[in-house]
This record gives structure tokens, C-alpha cells and sequence, in this order.
């Protein structure tokens, strides 16, 4: 009992990143029906960031520090997002979708080795921003100061993302952008920002996503987002594209779920259990757990 | 004209090419390693290991009263690279033995082409039991995972550990070895394995396995894998309560190990090739040597690198000659030759039988414990 419940937390910890990773998936996808493949790629420059910071900054200061690499790698991971944004998908806004789902695979592939080139090939350690002290123990059972933090900034991330969307003119704006670029273009709405900000918005969830696993995962690698990137994007599928509160589903089931193949089947069909999700999902519910199903307009 | 002008051309190029123009008194060494690319550290240490024991030979006169001149290829730590530097070095610079790889995957692409031209290959580092299989020419100076994965089982035996769990790589050949010969010995000195869990290369997040593992109270685990994943391994472990004595073998050799460990790695102990204070007397002198000459502590590469070259310049003194076929049968001779790692001998499947040490990891620090001779 100690250990499926031990099990849980690992699960929820592990599926809390998956699903603020999934959070930029979905956003960029409900607004421009794009898939950012290059998503997973912001989250590492997120980690790269946090550990330059980090090491700029005296150690032990604790929380200060931890917010101040946090805050750095959500404003350079925007910044890039919205570069990438300008450079690689806006001159094809017109071209047809698989041209720009190519050119995200470019991007991707271009982040990738741009990192191994700029920050090397070898493994970096994240240092020790938070001290991983144990914040709760009882019967066995251990919860980690770490993991209270991964679950609590996924949270309120989410909460803060969900309000802008839903209670701000912005976010009111990019809800009409998901469904006609040309009507809400005839209402008045500035399409280019409306697209920039989602990106600017999306980018800055992976990079702190990417502070948050480096902080309980350290070590950092040009590579370190391929895997993350494609299972948060399985996790996005699986709570409903598009859905804000789907895509933490999503992801919390995704940890839950290779967590426990992982700890009582076997590791080898871990990586199998994730695509196996996309499969089914794809076949039984394409929509996913959230997600509304709308007739394909002819 | 043409035909001409092609017979012309011809004929230039093999007056210019290397076999004809080279100094006929040098005794010619092929060494092909990972100079570059992403095991880089592993053929650069073991090029200044090499190239160490060449300058020392040529200052004790060479060999057979000929200078020694090692000809060296970077592979870019590919193993089709590792092939084609090969070729070139046996049928460009007819070199009468070679010295690599360090990893297993590169030997094993370039050894088939040495067997073939009968030219024999020493390697300094490859613990993979295939790697000799390959053919009569092949040899290695240094030991197998065989004899690593059992010394590390009667090892945690008399550390009077009865419950051991193994956490191994499963995508990894080196690792997944190991751990059956560690799994196989222990289970036949009356050990128990609790539990065996497993990770892929390049994994994070282990507190699934570590979660499983510790359900059934293992007393210390056994992780066979690389220096990148140990370190997080340890950490997590330690979260999660798990505060039993780690155990891995030589791919945690590495400063990594203990960067990205800290203060989780405590109490832990690894099987490697030898240890910088190491009390042999021979050890000292080489650290010392090599520490003058570098300004670094030699890794383990370097060491195996010197003795490789060595051994290989033994074996041609005693063969008495440059024809490769006596030199491949003075090496399958060789018998408790001294090197800085330990006393070698070639066995009869041209494996080294050589002595292993065992580090322990103390308060951030990595410490000589034992050594385990054959």
C-alpha cells in the first residue's frame, strides 16, 4: 500500500511537467491549429537559461533565486518563441498546414543542434536552486519540498493561463482567432499580436517547465526535450486539444500511467504505453477528454 | 594521349604515395581513437597515454634498434569512421600492429578488417567479451565484464550484503552484461537479488524503479551503468528514503559521477581499472610522470592507453622482429608483464587476466578501497 501510494506522488509529481509542457502545446494548436514541434525544444533552452542564471546568482539565496532563473527563462523562452513565431511560421500563414508542421520539425531540429554547438554536447548539472528536503513523511510515504513545488507553480499556471483566456480582452481575442482568422480580422482584432502573444505565452510555460524539471531532474542536455516535447504533446491529445484544463489532465494521466508500467510492469513499454495512448485515442475518442468535436466545415 | 597522360598520372601517384616515400628505420604503429566527438575524453586520454610510452621507448633506443613512430586516426567516436581509418592505416601506411578502441561498438567495426590483413590489434579499453571473439590477431589489455561483474558479487559478499537489487540499463550491452554475471555470481554464493528493474539511456526520472526497489528492502543496489545516469539515480534514491550503499562498475568512472551525485553517492562503491592513490609504488611514479607532463591527474584511459603501447612494444622486443605473425604470438605469450595498472597476462582467449581495484566514494571524495587480483 505504502508503495502504490508512494507511487501516485511520483506519478502526479512526473505528470504535473507533462502537463505544463501540454498547457503550450494547446494553446498555440487552438489558435493557429499548428503543432509546435519546436515545444519541446523551448523547454531545454528554458533549463539552459535557469542554469546560467543560477550560477550567476550567490548560492543558498533560495526562493529568490529559484523565481529570479524562473522569471529569465519564461522571458527569454517568450522572447524566442515569438522569434521563431516571426521567422518560421508567419511567412507561411497562408501556405498550406503540412508546409508549416515541416518547418516546426526544421525548427526543432535547428534548436536542437544549435544547443549541442552553443552549450555542448555533454551533460550539464543543474545546481541545487531549492534544497530537496523532505516536506512530508508519514508511514513510509515521502513528499518532497520539490515536488510540492512542481505541483503548486503547475497549478497556478494553469489557473493564471485559464483567466487570461477566459475573463481578458486578450484572451477574448484569441478565442475568436481559434475560430476564424478572417472574422475575427473583420471585427477589428490585430491578428499578428493576438498570434505573437499565444506563442510569447506558450514559450514562457516550457521554459518553466523547464526550470521545474531541471530542479528535480538535474541534469541538463541539448537533447533533454525530444522525449518530454513528444509525450506532453500525447498528453495534450489524450485531455482534448485545445483545452486548457485538458491538457493537465492529460499530462497527470500520462505521468500516472507510465509511472506505474515503470514500477510494476516494466520500464521497456514505457515509452510504448505513450503512443499506444495516442493510438486508442485517436481511434475511440479523437477529440480527447475535453476536447468539443466540431464538424468538419465544407 | 589520354591513355597516356593516365599511365603518366599513374605512375606519379605511386612513386608519391606514403609506403614508398616513409623512412624505412622507423618501426610504423597504427593507433585509431575517439579524438573527437562525443566520447572525445576517452581517446585523447588515451593518446597521451600512448604517446608517453612511445617517447619512453624511444629514449631507451626504441625497439630492435629502430625508432618508434605511432600513426594516429581519429575515428570522430564513429564505428564506421573507426573502420575506414583503419583500412587506411593497413593499406596506406602498412602499419605492423594497431592500438584501439576504447569502446567496444568502434573495436568491433575495425577488428574484422585486422584479422583479415593478419595484422595484430591491441585494445586498451573494450570490455565487451566479443571484441576478441572476432579472430586470433584480436587482443585486449585489459579485463572483461565476466570477471568485473563477479568481482563486484564477491565483493558485496564480504561486505556480508545477503539482499542485493539491480537497477541496469537495459538498452546498454555493457550494462545489461554486467549485471547477469553480478546476478549469476551472487545467486551462487548464497546471495538473493531481490528485485531487478531497469531504465533506458538518456532517462531522467527514476523514482518509479527506486519506489519498486525499495518495497523489498534490498541492502545495497547494484547499478552496472554510465557515469550520466548514476548521479541522478543516487539523488533520487535518497529522496525517496533509500539510504542503502550503491554498487556499478568502471562506467562511473568519471568526475560526473560525483558533480551531479553530491552528497548521494556517499557510501558508495565501483569496480574500475585502477586508482590515482593506489599505494603501488608503480602507480605513484606514473601519476607523477604523467601529472609533470599534463598538469592533471591521469583517468583511467590514460593508464590503459600507456600500458597498452607497453605491452605491444614487450611483445615486439620478444618476437625479435617486425613480421606481425610473431608479434601476434609474442603477444598470445605475454605473462605477468608489469604495467602501471597491474601485472597482465594474455589468456587463452587472448583476453587480459589483470587485477581490478575497487574505489569507494567518501565524503565527496573518490577513495582507493581494494583490489581483486583474477
Amino acid at each position: 500500500m505504502t508503495e502504490f501510494l508512494q507511487q501516485i506522488i511520483n506519478g502526479l509529481a512526473w505528470g504535473a511537467i507533462y502537463g505544463l509542457i501540454a498547457l503550450g502545446y494547446t494553446m498555440v494548436y487552438g489558435v493557429l491549429r499548428l503543432i509546435n514541434f519546436a515545444h519541446g525544444d523551448i523547454y531545454m533552452v528554458g533549463a539552459m537559461v535557469g542554469y546560467y542564471v543560477a550560477r550567476w546568482i550567490p548560492q543558498g539565496t533560495g526562493l529568490a533565486s529559484f523565481l529570479s532563473s524562473l522569471l529569465a527563462a519564461m522571458i527569454v523562452c517568450g522572447l524566442l518563441g515569438a522569434l521563431i513565431e516571426r521567422l518560421a511560421y508567419k511567412p507561411l500563414r497562408h501556405a498550406p498546414r503540412i508546409n508549416a508542421l515541416i518547418t516546426a520539425i526544421g525548427v526543432s531540429l535547428f534548436l536542437e543542434y544549435a544547443g549541442q554547438l552553443l552549450f555542448g554536447a555533454d551533460p550539464k548539472f543543474f545546481p541545487n536552486l531549492i534544497a530537496d528536503k523532505v516536506f512530508l513523511q508519514w508511514h513510509g510515504i515521502v513528499i518532497n519540498q520539490i515536488q510540492v513545488l512542481i505541483f503548486s507553480v503547475t497549478i497556478v499556471l494553469m489557473v493564471l493561463i485559464h483567466t487570461i483566456v477566459q475573463k481578458t480582452r486578450l484572451g477574448k481575442a484569441m478565442r475568436a482567432v481559434s475560430f476564424s482568422h478572417t472574422a475575427s480580422q473583420l471585427v477589428g482584432i490585430n491578428l499578428n499580436a493576438v498570434i505573437t502573444f499565444t506563442f510569447v505565452l506558450g514559450s514562457s510555460l516550457a521554459g518553466a517547465a523547464g526550470i521545474l524539471v531541471s530542479l528535480s531532474n538535474p541534469k541538463i542536455e541539448p537533447m533533454m526535450g525530444i522525449m518530454p516535447g513528444l509525450k506532453a504533446f500525447v498528453a495534450a491529445v489524450l485531455g482534448g486539444i485545445g483545452s486548457i484544463p485538458g491538457a493537465l489532465v492529460g499530462g497527470l494521466l500520462m505521468g500516472l500511467s507510465e509511472t506505474f508500467v515503470v514500477g510494476y510492469i516494466s520500464s521497456t513499454y514505457r515509452d510504448a504505453l505513450a503512443f499506444l495512448l495516442l493510438i486508442v485515442i485517436l481511434l475511440v475518442r479523437p477529440s480527447g477528454l475535453f476536447g468539443r468535436s466540431t464538424a468538419e466545415k465544407v | 594521349m589520354l591513355k597516356k597522360i593516365i599511365e603518366t598520372f599513374f605512375w606519379v601517384c605511386v612513386a608519391l604515395s606514403p609506403s614508398c616515400s616513409r623512412n624505412s628505420s622507423d618501426i610504423l604503429i597504427g593507433e585509431y581513437g575517439s579524438l573527437t566527438g562525443g566520447t572525445a575524453t576517452f581517446g585523447q586520454s588515451t593518446h597521451r597515454g600512448v604517446t608517453m610510452a612511445t617517447e619512453e621507448q624511444n629514449e631507451r633506443g626504441g625497439l630492435l634498434g629502430k625508432k618508434i613512430k605511432i600513426i594516429t586516426e581519429d575515428d570522430q567516436s564513429k564505428p564506421e569512421e573507426a573502420k575506414t581509418v583503419v583500412l587506411k592505416l593497413l593499406k596506406q601506411d602498412r602499419v605492423i600492429a594497431l592500438l584501439g578502441e576504447v569502446a567496444s561498438s568502434r573495436s568491433l567495426a575495425a577488428a574484422p578488417e585486422a584479422q583479415k590483413a593478419k595484422i595484430p590489434m591491441l585494445s586498451p579499453a573494450s570490455t565487451n567479451p566479443k571484441v576478441t571473439e572476432v579472430g586470433d590477431y584480436i587482443f585486449r589489455s585489459c579485463f572483461i565484464d565476466s570477471f568485473q561483474g563477479e568481482a563486484m558479487a564477491h565483493f558485496a559478499k564480504s561486505l556480508h550484503l545477503n539482499r542485493v537489487a539491480i537497477l541496469k540499463d537495459i538498452k546498454n550491452d555493457y550494462s545489461v552484461g554486467l549485471a547477469d554475471y553480478f546476478e549469476r555470481t551472487f545467486r551462487a554464493l548464497g546471495g538473493e537479488i531481490t528485485d531487478i528493474q531497469s531504465y533506458s539511456e538518456g532517462d531522467i526520472e527514476f523514482r518509479a524503479q527506486l519506489t519498486a526497489l525499495k518495497g523489498k528492502n534490498p541492502e545495497a543496489i547494484f547499478i552496472p551503468g554510465y557515469y550520466t545516469e548514476v548521479g541522478l539515480i543516487a539523488r533520487q534514491a535518497r529522496e525517496l528514503g533509500l539510504n542503502v550503499p550503491l554498487m556499478g562498475g568502471d562506467g562511473w568512472d568519471s568526475p560526473k559521477t560525483l558533480e551531479i551525485g553530491g552528497v548521494s553517492v556517499n557510501e558508495s562503491y565501483f569496480s574500475t581499472h585502477y586508482a590515482a592513490d593506489d599505494p603501488d609504488p608503480k602507480v605513484k611514479d606514473f601519476v607523477d610522470k604523467y601529472r609533470k607532463k599534463h598538469g592533471s591527474v591521469p583517468d583511467a584511459m590514460a593508464v590503459l592507453g600507456y600500458d597498452a603501447a607497453a605491452l605491444l612494444f614487450d611483445a615486439i622486443t620478444r618476437a625479435g622482429t617486425t613480421d606481425p605473425g610473431k608479434i601476434r604470438d609474442a603477444l598470445a605469450a605475454t605473462q605477468n608483464f608489469s604495467g602501471v595498472s597491474g601485472a597482465i597476462s594474455m589468456d587463452p582467449s587472448r583476453n587480459a587476466r589483470k587485477r581490478l581495484v575497487i574505489l569507494k566514494i567518501d565524503n565527496g571524495n573518490v577513495h582507493f578501497y581494494d583490489a581483486v587480483k583474477p
